[in-house]
């Protein structure tokens, strides 16, 4: 089944995943919230993860070209008007973690949906995420510094975002609510 | 926009969206303190044009502004160099006029490249900015329009994380101090929100199906976004001043 | 108008056909009601009706075709509501079908008025009560002047002053050249709207076919019996037969800013409890209340020795969650907000398990309130993928499993069928005759009339 065109029903369920995770974005900034947080010590990185995890799933359940771009994009898009601090910006990091992710599913062609693909994609879209950061953030920091901030970003997010994404969809395939979807179709029959 | 100063706030969402984008990447090129310092000081002179309150904008950016005293923190523990007269001396950190000018300019610029953004999301509706988009930009309806309808449900969803956390403790379970049983809550109740979500966007794009979303051909507008000369003016504005600021480097 | 002949779907993930051998013809004008137990069919085939069944996600056989357009209004409200603004998201519609930009106001502004809607164009969609969104929706697909209406269960998520909306924006705004066809499970107050009774056999076709006096005459014991609402069909009140326990939980003067005025009540041992009140009163922040789980913002809620031991001289809101849980249970509205695991079994598992006992222990526990509520079989089976009544049932015994003294329920009979609703009553007059004291909160008035003891209005 290669068909590329988006349904409806990938258009808003996309849109909905990146929404949803606008709010998860929120909730878990409220979790972290405090003096403390605001330190973004290189060890922070290893949570990083979850900001990117849109740009993995997307693809996993829509499984269609853009997926990643778009579900990321909507996820940032959200945070911004949810009041990000970065404004413009968070949507300019939605884009490239968004395509960065993409581009792991792109690379094969839009053929695999399997956990080797979804683990790139994660890792692909945290190295967007380090370079954006060094870019905007870190530039005058030592050169050490920045590659243990980059090994441990796109560690966790190879893991949380990558492995993490694949087994959400999973998990979510299970609940029945992908039905619709061909990521939801290896449930068994009820 | 009810004030008759909000000649900015009446642009055109793409035109504000694009003129504070220009001033954004203009910032980010820039590692002096000065672009930064007199951007802002621009930025904070034009919110009443934008038909926004200083209270307000107070409101949004206040996480801004914690965020960047983190920026400037990181900065002064682990600047590559430090040069200069040493201000102070913290066990092995040397706190040095460099590194305490790297720092402010980094968190000027953190600010002043965030608040642009800010007063454009403060006075922008999303339907229009959506509206604008696909009539200005050419921008594939359906996913505008599909992501507006999604981001309807915003409000909605965040009651429904409250709910489920309630929902949860009523069930008995909670984390008290305990960081792994805090995440796991957490990711139990993120769970929770994802599946309601995907519920409920399956089910709005039968409806929006049924209403003819899919139906493919032409399809009109109810709402017009022009873009005029006033629009183009502002983004050739926000040019100008970019390179004017940049220029003060 | 409507022809279907040897019709049937089978949605993917199933194994069983939803519809089949349907053969069904509507002309044009009619308005039929649309009947038949939990599955059978029914939104299927409005699904069906309207094109909305797309081939990859089902199996298709024999014919249905309809003549001119169909409009549909489904059930929840929030999620028709495409756009932030009333007008705007009327304008949807017409948008889509290319409607040109000079027709498409005074089409809106003409649907608005068809069904009586109180605001402007400008309103927020968010600030609308459940009734007020739907008459937008029905607005909506009347813009675009249907030959077919589709009504798939429009009351069944609003409160009755909702649904009395809807219903009399229905006879009103109607044209009487427009077919109609109606799924609606409030049976005896959607007949003045109807002229004829559809009945569908679930996997199967149709049953039976004709005015409505005839059906419910030969099928309305059976129907009855397989859970539909059927007029004239009484429910057997459950009243308590002994007095009412000790006190267990009292709200005193409980206040919430905005959301909920001063309230007094006591809920004892042995007792049902119901508090009423139209949608917006704050039943559901007063369910909060006292499931201990939102502080007041003024007076208190006090639970008493009898309940909570030593803790009495705390506020439920600062327990902790494992002895919140023992000593009150809540069950929330929608059952799918308080699922946690992937099977039923570890649901009903998590509480006790929580307590540190024994897995065996666990296990008779278990499995004894899955045989009480029927759930045996799905053991198994993910608490998502439930129907509606199983997973209420899930959501009651989940509260059950560590026997809490007091129950807290939110609408438990909302949006059940007859059979579902009926155990529920069974269900908790049982738990309030063994002694536990139970409060719901509800505006399904049968529902106190049936079960409660004292009632309180908000």
């Amino acid at each position: 089944m290669n068909n590329n065109r988006w349904r409806t029903v990938d258009v808003v369920v996309a849109a909905v995943l990146g929404v949803a995770f606008g709010v998860i974005f929120w909730a878990w900034g409220l979790l972290w919230d405090g003096p403390a947080s605001a330190i973004p010590l290189p060890g922070r990185a290893l949570i990083y993860g979850i900001w990117l995890v849109p740009a993995v799933l997307g693809p996993l359940v829509i499984r269609k070209p853009g997926a990643g771009i778009f579900t990321e994009f909507v996820a940032a898009t959200v945070s911004t008007f949810f009041g990000s601090p970065w404004g413009l910006v968070t949507l300019l990091y939605g884009l490239f973690q968004g395509a960065a992710g993409e581009f792991a599913f792109a690379a094969t062609g839009y053929r695999s949906w399997r956990l080797p693909t979804a683990i790139v994609g994660g890792a692909l879209a945290g190295g967007a995420a380090t370079l954006l950061d060094v870019i905007n953030y870190y530039p005058d920091t030592s050169a050490a510094w920045k590659w243990a901030y980059a090994a441990l970003l796109v560690l966790s997010s190879a893991i949380v975002a990558g492995v993490g994404g694949w087994a959400l969809t999973r998990a979510l395939a299970q609940t029945g609510v992908l039905d619709r979807f061909a990521a939801g179709r290896d449930r068994a029959l009820v | 926009m009810r004030s008759t100063l909000a000649v900015l706030g009446r642009r055109n969402p793409v035109a504000k969206v694009a003129a504070a984008l220009v001033f954004t990447v203009a910032l980010v090129t820039t590692l002096d303190p000065v672009p930064p310092a007199v951007a802002i000081a621009i930025e904070l002179a034009i919110v009443p044009l934008f038909g926004v309150r200083y209270r307000t904008l107070a409101r949004r950016a206040w996480p801004l502004l914690i965020s960047a005293a983190g920026v400037a923190l990181t900065m002064v523990l682990f600047a590559a160099e430090r040069t200069g007269e040493t201000v102070l001396q913290a066990g092995p950190i040397e706190v040095t006029t460099s590194v305490l000018s790297g720092a402010l300019g980094l968190a000027l610029r953190v600010i002043a490249i965030a608040l642009p953004g800010v007063l454009v999301f403060a006075s922008t509706d999303p339907t229009d900015l959506a509206d604008a988009l696909v009539q200005n930009v050419r921008a594939p309806y359906r996913f505008a329009i599909g992501a507006l309808a999604a981001f309807r449900l915003v409000p909605l969803l965040s009651q429904e994380w409250q709910l489920l956390r309630l929902a949860r403790r009523a069930r008995g379970i909670d984390a008290g101090r305990d960081p792994v049983a805090a995440a796991r809550l957490f990711a139990s109740t993120a769970f929770g929100l994802l599946v309601g979500a995907i519920r409920r966007g399956t089910r709005l794009a039968v409806a929006m199906d049924a209403r003819g979303f899919d139906r493919g051909g032409p399809r009109s507008q109810a709402r017009t976004q022009r873009f005029r000369l006033p629009d183009a003016a502002l983004v050739a504005g926000a040019v100008v001043l970019a390179v004017a600021v940049l220029l003060l480097a | 108008m409507i022809r279907a002949k040897g019709f049937g779907w089978r949605h993917a993930g199933r194994k069983a056909w939803a519809i089949r051998g349907l053969d069904l013809r509507v002309e044009r004008g009619e308005r039929v009601l649309l009947l038949g137990p939990s599955g059978a069919g029914k939104s299927t085939l409005l699904a069906a009706l309207a094109g909305l069944l797309a081939a990859d996600s089902g199996e298709a056989e024999g014919t249905v075709e309809v003549d001119g357009r169909v409009g549909i209004v489904f059930q929840d409200p929030e999620t028709q509501l495409v756009m932030a603004r009333a007008g705007d998201d009327v304008a949807f519609g017409l948008e889509n079908h290319d409607v040109p930009a000079a027709e498409i106001w005074p089409r809106v502004d003409e649907a608005l008025a068809r069904v009586g809607f109180p605001y402007g164009r400008g309103r927020s969609t968010a600030a609308l009560s459940g009734g007020e969104q739907q008459r937008l929706a029905l607005a909506g697909a009347l813009a675009l002047r249907p030959d077919v209406l589709l009504l798939d269960e429009p009351t069944a998520n609003l409160d009755p002053a909702g649904a009395d909306l809807i219903r009399g924006a229905l006879r009103e705004a109607i044209d009487p050249g427009t077919t109609a066809v109606l799924v609606e499970h409030r049976v005896a107050e959607a007949l003045p709207l109807v002229d004829r009774v559809v009945v569908l056999e679930p996997g199967g076709g149709v049953r039976a076919d004709g005015p409505p006096d005839e059906v419910f005459a030969t099928h309305g014991d059976r129907l009855a019996a397989e859970g539909v609402w059927v007029p004239g069909d009484p429910v057997r009140p459950r009243h308590a037969c002994a007095p009412p326990g000790e006190g267990l939980l009292a709200a005193e003067r409980a206040t919430i800013r905005d959301r909920l005025a001063a309230v007094d009540l006591l809920v004892r041992a042995g007792e049902a409890l119901a508090v009423l009140g139209p949608n917006g009163t704050g039943k559901s922040t007063l369910a909060l209340l006292l499931g201990g789980l939102l502080k007041p913002d003024g007076g208190r809620i006090a639970a008493t020795t009898a309940l909570a031991g030593a803790d009495a001289t705390t506020p439920p809101h600062r327990w902790r969650a494992p002895a919140l849980a023992r000593r009150i249970g809540s069950v929330f509205q929608d059952p799918e907000h308080q699922f946690v695991t992937s099977t039923v079994y570890d649901e009903l598992a998590l509480g006790p398990r929580r307590t540190g006992l024994p897995e065996d222990a666990v296990k008779s526990i278990v499995d004894g309130l899955l045989a009480r509520l029927r759930l045996d079989r799905l053991a198994g089976a993910n608490p998502f993928t439930l129907s509606g009544g199983e997973a209420r049932r899930l959501s009651v015994a989940t509260a059950l499993t560590v026997a809490p003294a007091l129950l807290v329920l939110d609408e438990p009979t909302f949006g059940q069928d007859r059979r579902t609703w009926i155990e529920m009553v069974e269900l908790l007059a049982g738990l309030r005759d063994e002694g536990r004291g139970i409060v719901t909160v509800t505006h399904d008035a049968d529902f106190v009339a049936a079960l409660a003891d004292r009632t309180v209005r908000l």
